[in-house]
């Protein structure tokens, strides 16, 4: 019976001078458990691992990690999705800052979300009761309003390593979408000005690692050539 | 909304859209000169400067050549504000790549006028 070697990713800016590997041996008995159950049982072994979690089933968005090198959420990862050669290798969302192990600082990911303005913005006057969708339109939300911002798709996304004080990233430019979609918003042309400069949408270069990470199944890289489909037709 | 004033045409999307023609512009002379070497296979002097000397192989290798320029400005410009995050750096890098780029579009003009 051979038992899992996970090694994760330490550091603790008050104690360490440096980030390094710490190696621990799970007996998983057998069962193909999620990662987040593995770091449960880790953390009776080392109560001083800090990751973060919340909801537990691909809901809240709290515990994405980089898994033996594929960004992904732990809660809804099977050991036997990413081990390999019964080895775990757990690290941090790569390209954020650390604040401790597993826990980074999101705060560059949660300002160029913003700076998409992810409301609905409508300037004619409220109707009595509610504005309403036919299912034709409300169906052009699917594959955009499910994001629960994990950061998986950012993380994974090169051009955002490089540039992620100018360039929104996968998971903004999929809510900028969202609401570019929406039949009740009416800041379009507003929304694809703040995203005609050379960085904040075209810093994309298509490698689609987006899609590749999303533990929702969703497609940035899609709602990206919308967009630029959107600003095209604007602007020839 | 990010300014910026090195890029070649001040905007993201004239940028992804130069890139793009100017792709296929370059596809399209890479086809062409791949088939002209595989049907023309004892080429000679004559015949290669036969080529060059009618206006429109003139305009078309122009055309190609102002496609690479465009191409290769944004391509570099790209690379340089991805990766040279000193500001001082990422200007001389594209300093000397605004130089190359237009010593050597001159340098074609003057090779398919000059002969």
């Amino acid at each position: 019976m051979s038992t899992l070697q996970i090694s994760i990713y330490r550091y603790n800016p008050e104690t360490d001078s440096a980030p390094y590997m710490q190696e621990f041996e799970l007996d998983t008995q057998g069962r193909d458990i999620m990662v987040l159950n593995a770091l449960e049982m880790i953390k009776q072994q080392d109560s001083s691992m800090a990751y973060r979690r919340s909801c537990r089933e691909g809901v809240c968005g709290s515990d994405g990690m980089n898994m033996n090198g594929k960004n992904g959420l732990a809660c809804v990862t099977p050991l036997s999705e990413v081990v390999k050669d019964n080895k775990l290798v757990l690290r941090p969302l790569p390209g954020l800052p650390v604040i401790r192990d597993l826990v980074v600082d999101m705060g560059v990911f949660y300002k160029q979300y913003e700076s998409i303005q992810p409301y609905l913005q409508n300037d004619t006057a409220a109707p009595a009761t509610e504005r309403l969708q036919s299912p034709e339109e409300r169906e052009k939300l699917d594959g955009l309003y499910e994001c629960i911002l994990c950061a998986c798709c950012s993380t994974a996304c090169p051009s955002f390593w490089w540039n992620p004080d100018k360039f929104v990233g996968p998971a903004g430019l999929l809510q900028a979408y969202r609401f570019l979609a929406d039949s009740r918003d009416t800041a379009t042309s507003e929304r694809l000005a703040r995203l005609e400069d050379p960085f904040s949408l075209f810093r994309c270069r298509g490698i689609m690692n987006c899609v590749a990470v999303c533990p929702k199944g969703l497609n940035p890289t899609r709602a990206i050539g919308k967009i630029r489909e959107m600003l095209l037709s604007n602007a020839t | 909304m990010v300014t910026n004033i090195t890029n070649l045409g001040r905007s993201g999307l004239s940028d992804w859209l130069i890139q793009r023609v100017s792709a296929i512009i370059l596809a399209i002379y890479a086809v062409f000169m791949v088939l002209y070497l595989l049907f023309h296979p004892g080429l000679d002097y004559a015949t290669w400067s036969g080529l060059f000397s009618q206006t429109w192989m003139r305009i078309f290798s122009l055309l190609a050549f102002i496609s690479i320029a465009a191409h290769a400005w944004v391509g570099l410009w790209t690379v340089s504000t991805d990766y040279l995050k000193q500001a001082g750096a990422r200007f001389a890098f594209q300093a000397v790549v605004m130089l190359a780029i237009f010593v050597f579009l001159v340098w074609g003009v003057q090779v398919l006028w000059g002969a």
